[in-house]
């Protein structure tokens, strides 16, 4: 307590500032000021932010989970009706397909047998007006034969001839 | 100062007096080496070691060093600047995170042992912030309401019959101009001040006893004793001032931020 010059003058009061520390003050504090700002605040925020995120962030992952697992089932059975919707349709095109095929089958067979019967009947036909052709030739050689014996006259005259036969025919052909 | 005389062996006690303030300079007459000076300095070194070294991993699950850093930071930033600021604080967060950490260190270097002096019972540095804060919430109030408008909001302040101005408008001038300035810097520098001029009565006084005749060293373990007990209040001072200063620096940027006062 025994300093000379500067106890004595600054002692008088107290409230009158030092130079020098104000100005240490000022720089000291700025500094401390510049350091935490750049270095510390930063940090800390940082710290906090990832804090939040990994608290809120794991409430946010939970739900977008839940989300993604609630629009997958969606998907698997609108998936699922799909399928089931198209085996219907398959199934019933195979039906009417099916059913198609065996009504062309069915058409084309009696098309077919409609064809043969036609052409039996046609070939039926022919040989019928053959079997008669050739039976009225034979039928009238026959007869002409048979009333030439008869009558003993020698029909040699041909249109005459065919005229007789065909007289005879008529005669026969209304007798029936 | 020396009506305290006291008349045993160890001749005449001498209370401490403002004279204890003035530390010599450690290095001849260099008046930036004073044991003040020294002590701000060592401060700035010791909370930015600290405050780095908490903040280095910014770890999601903090270390007990992180931690400690980031309850000190997470009272400054929520329960000072959040909930008196509003939703800017952000941008006041460092000036008064650094402001409460500078005066806390320095107020506590009064009753660490060996540094055992406030630095902010010398008056400069009390000066020194109160001034930062003054700058501080004066521009942050021209730039957002304008000068004009904020100083008639200072002299005149709304809703108030006009003879009633002739009394307020100077009280309010010297409210934001000079008391504000004044009594944050005072308030601090006071408790510091007379926080360790306690101390020094007890302590001193409790080594000067123990110095004199036998009766007088049987009280001196009293004086002794009363000096602990006065070092874990000022322990308290020390924390409440710089959680006074730093409130009302924030308090004051609230205001300039409101709309209204």
């Amino acid at each position: 307590m025994s300093f000379k010059s500067t106890a004595a003058e600054a002692a008088a009061n107290p409230l009158v500032p030092h130079t020098a520390e104000l100005i240490v003050g000022a720089i000291a504090f700025t500094l401390l000021f510049l350091v935490l700002r750049s270095k510390v605040v930063p940090m800390f925020e940082k710290a906090f932010a990832a804090r939040t995120e990994a608290i809120q962030g794991g409430i946010e992952k939970a739900e977008q989970a839940q989300r993604d697992a609630a629009t997958a089932l969606s998907q698997y059975t609108a998936q699922l009706a799909d399928a089931r919707g198209e085996a219907q349709s398959i199934r019933e095109e195979a039906r009417v397909q099916g059913a198609a095929i065996i009504e062309d089958l069915r058409t084309k067979a009696q098309e077919e047998a409609a064809r043969i019967t036609a052409s039996a009947h046609a070939s039926i036909e022919a040989e019928r007006q053959q079997a008669i052709t050739s039976l009225r030739n034979e039928v009238g050689t026959l007869a002409t034969e048979l009333a030439s014996k008869i009558v003993g006259e020698a029909l040699d005259d041909q249109v005459r001839q065919s005229r007789i036969v065909d007289r005879f025919l008529e005669d026969l052909e209304k007798s029936k | 100062m020396r009506s305290f005389l006291l008349t045993g062996s160890g001749g005449g006690f001498v209370p401490p007096s403002t004279a204890d303030f003035n530390l010599p300079p450690i290095f001849g007459h260099n008046v930036y080496t004073t044991k003040p000076i020294a002590l701000v300095v060592l401060s700035v070194i010791l909370v930015s070691v600290f405050f780095i070294a908490a903040s280095r991993k910014a770890a999601v699950v903090p270390s007990k060093l992180q931690f400690a850093g980031e309850s000190i930071y997470a009272f400054v930033r929520n329960d000072l600047a959040r909930d008196v600021i509003g939703h800017e604080f952000m941008r006041f967060v460092p000036y008064l995170f650094t402001l409460f950490t500078f005066i806390l260190t320095n107020n506590i270097f009064g009753i660490v042992p060996l540094l055992q002096f406030p630095a902010m019972s010398h008056v400069s540095f009390p000066y020194v912030l109160a001034i930062f804060t003054f700058v501080i919430f004066h521009a942050v109030a021209i730039r957002k309401k304008g000068l004009m408008p904020y100083l008639k909001e200072i002299m005149f302040m709304p809703g108030v019959p006009k003879p009633v101005y002739i009394l307020l408008t100077p009280i309010e001038l010297a409210t934001f101009f000079v008391v504000r300035p004044l009594t944050l810097s005072l308030r601090l520098f006071a408790n510091m001040f007379a926080g360790h001029l306690l101390l020094l009565v007890f302590i001193l006084g409790g080594d000067h006893l123990l110095k004199g005749v036998v009766g007088l060293k049987l009280i001196s373990p009293f004086a002794f004793t009363f000096g602990i007990g006065l070092t874990f209040f000022e322990f308290m001072v020390q924390c409440l001032q710089a959680y006074i200063f730093t409130l009302l620096t924030a308090l004051y940027i609230a205001g300039a931020l409101a709309d209204e006062h």
